[in-house]
């Protein structure tokens, strides 16, 4: 037989208000009052930006996707740095399913420490919880400590952790004490904030406290930049630092892919950050600015023309003749490589509809390499941004403090004496951002996306079902928790967190790599030749009148 | 088998109490009882004990893991009672009241909760402070609550949220309240006061125990007032207790008072004579 997509049965339903009333009519309403402010129809013909509701606490019941405090602090942030012995103190569960599953690469030179294939964790049981956990978790790092010598010790606290009080900011002091390693306690409990992004901004925390800025030993390169919020799934970080090497741009340190404490201790030699997760990360770039002087750029390395914007922008910001030389030429050598292959994809791809639904920010970068090969995004959607990552920066000022946020500790820092150094004059800088627009800017997911389109904070899985029965978008772009209901229903879903078992799909080559694995997705029929069991025989089982 | 557990202020006299009247529902009542305390600092069967220390339930859990007799852990004290501590964290660390839901498990799970018991007794640490301390009228485990009370503000206070904690359950686990036991302090009025108190509540003053030095004397001999001087008038203010609980017929959902009504019936009882 040969290989065919799915057919679209009936034509998509378009969206409007009056669509998405009809939605969540279904709710209560309360229910409804709450899910309506986090669902906009983008249109960007109106008077005043479009508004939306986030980063506020999830309904419960309602199946949301988002994850935790202690996944976005450990998960996220912590795990990929691999000369770190990041060690959870918790039951095991926690640190099982933190480990691996995010595909995360690192590799390591001979001699070199790699923990990242590792987990490490106090696996707590009922007497811990009882008694109390600190002297497990001493015994536990010590005895972690035999068997290797990191450049950093980071102590992940789960829930239970929080609710008996262990003092994991004493044990960290004890061990660095008695060891001479950088300890550093994160109080990440799951429980905290409204979602995985409070973890994010405790991570940032407690490394801008404590790693970065504190060796200060000068690079050799002539132009130095961070690579921030690249976390190297399927080895993104990777092909984005080939590319910039070829440049000859150096990265001194990747925050945190493949990524290390002893390189991240030197981050604030870099003349630039460089940043690609904004929702992660933008902390460390913010405070970095106010303790170091370090300008940032919004960068965005998937897709074809935004990474080519990214690389002009950082050229544009060095103001050398012979760096913008050069990137023009890589660009053009790169392109050139990828050409015929991106045309065929493209001949295959074309005219097809995304929708995309990841965390804090690939919802928007995806956008960008999807219409390269032609496609469109029909909805969006992040599972815990913020209001400025949907309406850019500009309306930082404006987002109501609640009480589930002033709960995350938030830092006040000025420059470092010694060691802040500006690179241009506040005029010159103002006169650079005029030309670079995403320098200390970023613009946020909404001016990005057509109108008409469905844009959605905290998706749900009662909406998913009935935004893909209206909008029929040919492949779903989301996560472990909602691909496979997604595929068995019979839309092709591929994961954008985890990149399924491939990548790397940023950069050039990346793009290449993200549309051969499309096509072959949305070319392969199993799904159609699966007959699901309630189209053969009943779904439900009884007995009449007492019969067995 | 009935279950029993005794709640309140901390330092009422909650273990004294307790250790008394089980002392007199074993001598004088004939009744085989367990008393289990459930407190971190063990020491809820020190009388009955004669002071011999306790090997606690989470202790030994702690070092001994699955390989636990009851024998290690079940001592009989005066009058044959089977005395147990669930014991638990030094103050400042852990989780206390896991340490009870776990420690009552165990015994659970060990047999402990023999046929020919009359009664097992809880005594508790001080406030329902969170749902550990509340094991006892959880799952339908101690289905009495009495609540150790003096006329003072602060006990009266405790004792009110303790009943709070015994309306919540009473409706999905069956608890109820048996009454107000005084543990007197002399203060003025007491008697019509907690009466008072026990009635708003929809309950009754069970007992009023007055205030005696030799309660004191006998602590420090580490023995019961029953076992310390059988002949004294506060050994027969133990046997009215035991007398009194065990014929109590009065078990009811309580109906907690707000901070206001409180206060109030302070105001037109405690302090009428100031």
């Amino acid at each position: 037989m040969a290989p065919k997509t799915l057919e679209k049965e009936v034509a998509a339903v378009p969206v409007s208000t009056a669509y998405l009333d009809d939605v969540l009519d279904k709710y209560e309403p309360k229910v409804y009052k709450n899910r309506k402010k986090h669902l906009l129809v983008v249109d960007h013909t109106l008077e005043s930006p479009q508004e939306i509701m986030a980063n506020v606490r999830t309904i419960p019941g309602i199946l949301s996707h988002r994850g935790c405090c202690y996944a976005g602090c450990k998960g996220v942030v912590l795990a990929p740095l691999k000369d770190a012995l990041t060690i959870v103190h918790g039951p095991i569960g926690c640190s099982f399913y933190t480990w691996g599953t995010r595909r995360h690469k690192a590799s390591n030179d001979e001699g070199e420490l790699n923990l990242v294939p590792y987990t490490f964790s106090t696996d707590m049981h009922e007497t811990d919880i009882v008694f109390g956990g600190e002297k497990k978790l001493t015994a536990a790092i010590e005895e972690a400590l035999q068997l290797f010598t990191p450049s950093a010790i980071n102590i992940c606290s789960t829930c239970p952790v929080g609710l008996i009080g262990d003092d994991i900011n004493a044990v960290a002091a004890r061990i660095e004490e008695k060891y001479g390693i950088t300890t550093i306690a994160y109080s990440c409990e799951g429980y905290k904030g409204v979602s995985q992004s409070a973890g994010h901004h405790i991570a940032n925390n407690q490394l801008i406290k404590r790693i970065i800025g504190s060796n200060d030993a000068e690079p050799t390169a002539q132009y130095n930049v961070n690579l921030l919020g690249e976390y190297n799934i399927g080895g993104d970080g990777w092909e984005t630092e080939r590319i910039l090497k070829r440049c000859g741009i150096n990265v001194i340190s990747v925050m945190t892919g493949d990524g290390s404490i002893e390189e991240m201790r030197r981050s604030h030699k870099a003349d630039l950050n460089l940043v690609q997760c904004h929702r992660s990360i933008n902390y460390i770039a913010e405070m970095m600015q106010a303790q170091y002087g370090t300008d940032w750029l919004k960068v965005n390395f998937v897709g074809l023309t935004t990474t080519v914007r990214s690389l002009r922008q950082i050229a544009t910001y060095f103001e050398d003749t012979a760096l913008s030389a050069r990137v023009e030429e890589v660009i053009k050598d790169e392109l050139a490589q990828i050409a015929e292959d991106i045309e065929h994809y493209k001949t295959l791809l074309a005219g097809k509809t995304a929708a995309l639904y990841v965390g804090g920010s690939r919802s928007h970068h995806y956008q960008a390499l999807l219409r390269d090969l032609g496609m469109s995004t029909v909805i969006a959607g992040y599972e815990f941004a913020h209001r400025d990552d949907y309406e850019g920066r500009e309306i930082k000022g404006s987002i109501k403090i609640d009480a589930d946020s002033k709960n995350i500790e938030e830092l006040e820092l000025g420059p470092v004496d010694g060691k802040y150094r500006l690179r241009f004059s506040p005029d010159k800088l103002e006169a650079l951002k005029q030309e670079i627009e995403s320098l200390g800017y970023y613009e946020g997911i909404i001016k990005e996306m057509d109108n008409g389109t469905l844009l959605v904070d905290d998706l749900n899985h009662f909406e998913t079902e009935e935004f893909i029965r209206a909008l029929k978008p040919d492949v779903f772009f989301s996560g472990i928790k909602d691909k496979y209901v997604l595929q068995k229903s019979g839309t092709h879903s591929r994961q954008l967190h985890s990149y399924d078992y491939a990548g790397p799909y940023a950069g050039f080559k990346g793009a290449v790599n993200f549309a051969h694995d499309l096509v072959m997705d949305l070319n392969t029929p199993v799904w159609q030749q699966i007959v699901p069991p309630w189209r053969k025989e009943p779904l439900l089982v009884g007995s009449i009148g007492g019969e067995q | 088998m009935r279950q029993v557990a005794i709640y309140g202020k901390g330092g009422i006299g909650k273990s004294t109490t307790t250790q008394n009247l089980t002392a007199a529902l074993a001598t004088h009542l004939n009744k085989k009882i367990m008393l289990i305390g459930c407190d971190p600092k063990a020491d809820s069967t020190r009388m009955l004990l004669g002071g011999l220390a306790q090997q606690t339930v989470l202790d030994t859990l702690r070092e001994e893991g699955d390989d636990i007799d009851l024998e290690d852990i079940m001592k009989d004290g005066f009058g044959g009672i089977h005395c147990v501590e669930s014991g638990g964290p030094e103050p400042g660390v852990g989780c206390a009241g896991r340490g009870i839901i776990t420690s009552i498990n165990m015994l659970e799970q060990m047999g402990a909760y023999t046929e020919d018991l009359d009664y097992v007794f809880y005594d508790v640490l001080g406030d329902v402070v969170c749902g550990g301390f509340a094991m006892p009228i959880r799952e339908g485990k101690a289905q009495e609550i009495y609540v150790v009370a003096s006329g003072e503000l602060m006990a009266m206070y405790a004792a009110n949220n303790i009943c709070k904690g015994v309306q919540k359950y009473a409706a999905s686990g069956g608890v109820r309240l048996g009454g107000v036991i005084c543990n007197s302090r002399k203060v003025d009025g007491e008697r019509e006061l907690l009466d008072a108190f026990a009635k708003a509540l929809g309950s009754h003053l069970i007992y009023f125990v007055p205030r005696d030095n030799i309660v004191q004397h006998a602590e420090i001999n580490k023995k019961v007032v029953i076992e310390f001087d059988p002949t004294c008038n506060q050994a027969d203010e133990y046997r009215g207790l035991a007398e009194a609980v065990d014929g109590n017929d009065l078990f009811v959902t309580p109906t907690p008072l707000t901070q206001d009504q409180l206060e109030d019936l302070m105001m037109e009882h405690g302090f009428l004579g100031i």
